[in-house]
């Protein structure tokens, strides 16, 4: 079975791996995205749905166990990816034209997915803790209201709303440097792979970021 | 037309041994424009030589773009600012009276300095052997029609082997990356009938070489393309990276 951890250990492997679970992710962001825009068909229509999701917790229960797992894969490797790459390069150009030869978004993921990564632990922190930990909203059903009172406050929405464009950032270049790590590059299809991955970045980023916004927005003065 | 001649500052990267501390050094030269960037080095060795200094070492040969030894980096761009050229073929006109240019040599843990601008790229050698032989009959020439090969192939594989191992790309990736190399590299075999034998042999054992070597991976940046003197194009890498994973999967030899 060595060859197994050989082959996952590799440069190619490593990256592989990444964007195996980073396509995951971008799957998952969809899904995330359709049910938070329930919450735009008001409290009534987006606590039924969490009420529904309620109904089958199991399950529930063991596609998060799946989406943790990815997130560790994807960062454990985007770690050691990362030191890896930093040895290969000890000394650095005193002058870097890097800016003339690449995008900013292809340079800094590291950077973009560590801020994703701190906005996910405020995030799960302040909805899934309250959605799942007995916060008196939540045994009354009233979840909604706990999306109002989060993105009351301008700090919080603003936060939000920046740590979406950066996830917008790590999207933009992350979704067709997936296509190519998994070798999917041709004339005829990679334009579109590109157009394609600009297009869904704008709708997550829109999407994401117009709800705290909306929030902000309608209650944000009481 | 006697065309006017350029006043220019070079900070030139000055190192006297692997192990020594390098630092940039200053120097005034007054150039034609129809010099190449590699005889105005020669002729500010020639003044330094003339003075009793060290002079500054660099690599060339060929000068004429073909043997890939004369990579500097010249303001922050592998083989300078101009698209699909290597060092040699730079010329001065494109610089203009004043101006201050940077010479560095290029920056990896792979490619460690020897001595000024010039480093060691044996790396790539190794790289090479890892990959080893292919597998053609040895006497009389073959018959051309005896193994055909698609236009579009052969022109694809052309473009690949076009790559003059000069390292540019991974003087250009943020990550030391050889994946632009190694793929053309991979390519060139793996697209034409004579390089099938070895081929899931071949990526595996090149890549793992690679690794051990200490190049980076890649972050599909695209730097390598960018600034390549030839053009190779990151499909090449996209190849590689199906090429690798199919041996993986398919293949049954496991210690490559
Ligand atoms: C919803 C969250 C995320 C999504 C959808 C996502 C998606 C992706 C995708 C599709 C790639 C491209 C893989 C490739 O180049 O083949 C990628 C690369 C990367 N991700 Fe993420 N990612 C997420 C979160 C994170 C987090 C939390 C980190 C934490 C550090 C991270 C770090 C990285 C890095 C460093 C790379 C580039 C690796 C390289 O090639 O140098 N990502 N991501
Ligand atoms: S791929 Fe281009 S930059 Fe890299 S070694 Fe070959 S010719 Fe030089
Ligand atoms: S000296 Fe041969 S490529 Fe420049």
């Amino acid at each position: 079975m060595g060859w197994i951890a050989n082959a996952l250990n590799s440069s190619i492997g490593k990256k592989f791996i990444m964007a195996l679970t980073g396509v995951c992710l971008l799957l998952f962001l969809i899904i995330h995205l359709i049910n938070n825009l329930t919450l735009y068909g008001g409290p009534e229509l987006f606590n039924t749905v969490v009420k529904n999701l309620e109904g089958i917790k199991p399950l529930v229960r063991v596609i998060e166990l799946i989406l943790v797992l990815i997130f560790v894969f994807h960062i454990y490797d985007a770690i050691r990816v990362w030191y890896g790459n930093k040895k290969a390069r000890p000394i650095n150009y005193k002058i870097n034209a890097s800016a003339e030869n690449s995008t900013l978004f292809s340079r800094t993921m590291i950077w973009s997915g560590s801020i994703i990564f701190i906005f996910l632990v405020i995030h799960l922190r302040t909805f899934w803790v309250s959605f799942n930990l007995g916060h008196p909203l939540a045994q009354s059903h009233n979840y909604y209201e706990i999306v109002v009172q989060a993105f009351r406050d301008p700090v919080y929405s603003l936060f939000y709303v920046v740590a979406i464009i950066l996830l917008g950032f790590h999207l933009k270049h992350g979704f067709q440097s997936a296509f190519q790590t998994f070798g999917w590059n041709n004339n005829k299809y990679f334009p579109m792979v590109r157009k394609l991955g600009d297009i869904y970045t704008y709708i997550m980023v829109i999407g994401f970021a117009s709800i705290p916004i909306y929030f902000l927005f309608f209650y944000g003065g009481n | 037309m006697e065309e006017k001649k350029l006043n220019l500052t070079l900070k030139i990267w000055r190192q006297a041994a692997p192990d020594a501390a390098g630092g940039f050094q200053e120097y005034k030269v007054y150039v034609s424009p129809d010099s190449s960037f590699l005889e105005m080095l020669d002729e500010l060795n020639n003044e330094l030589e003339s003075q009793n200094l060290d002079p500054i070492a660099f690599e060339s040969d060929c000068r004429e773009g073909i043997c890939g030894t004369c990579g500097l980096v010249i303001n922050g761009h592998p083989h300078g600012p101009i698209p699909k050229i290597a060092t040699c073929q730079l010329h001065m006109r494109h610089f203009k009276d004043g101006d201050t240019i940077w010479v560095e040599p290029f920056r990896a843990k792979a490619f460690p300095v020897i001595k000024d601008l010039m480093v060691d790229r044996s790396a790539f050698d190794r790289i090479m052997e890892a990959g080893g032989f292919i597998s053609v009959n040895t006497g009389s020439v073959p018959d051309g029609n005896a193994i055909p090969i698609p236009k579009d192939i052969a022109s694809e594989a052309m473009d690949s082997a076009s790559c003059i191992g000069c390292g540019a790309c991974v003087a250009a990736c943020k990550n030391a990356s050889a994946m632009l190399f190694v793929s053309a590299k991979v390519s060139q075999f793996a697209l034409l009938p004579q390089g099938q034998p070895e081929r899931y042999r071949r990526v595996q054992a090149m890549v793992k070489k690679m690794d051990e070597l200490g190049f980076g991976a890649c972050s599909n940046t695209y730097a390598c393309e960018a600034e390549c003197p030839k053009g190779i194009s990151i499909k090449n890498i996209a190849r590689m990276n199906r090429e690798f994973i199919k041996a993986k999967v398919k293949t049954e030899e496991i210690d490559v």
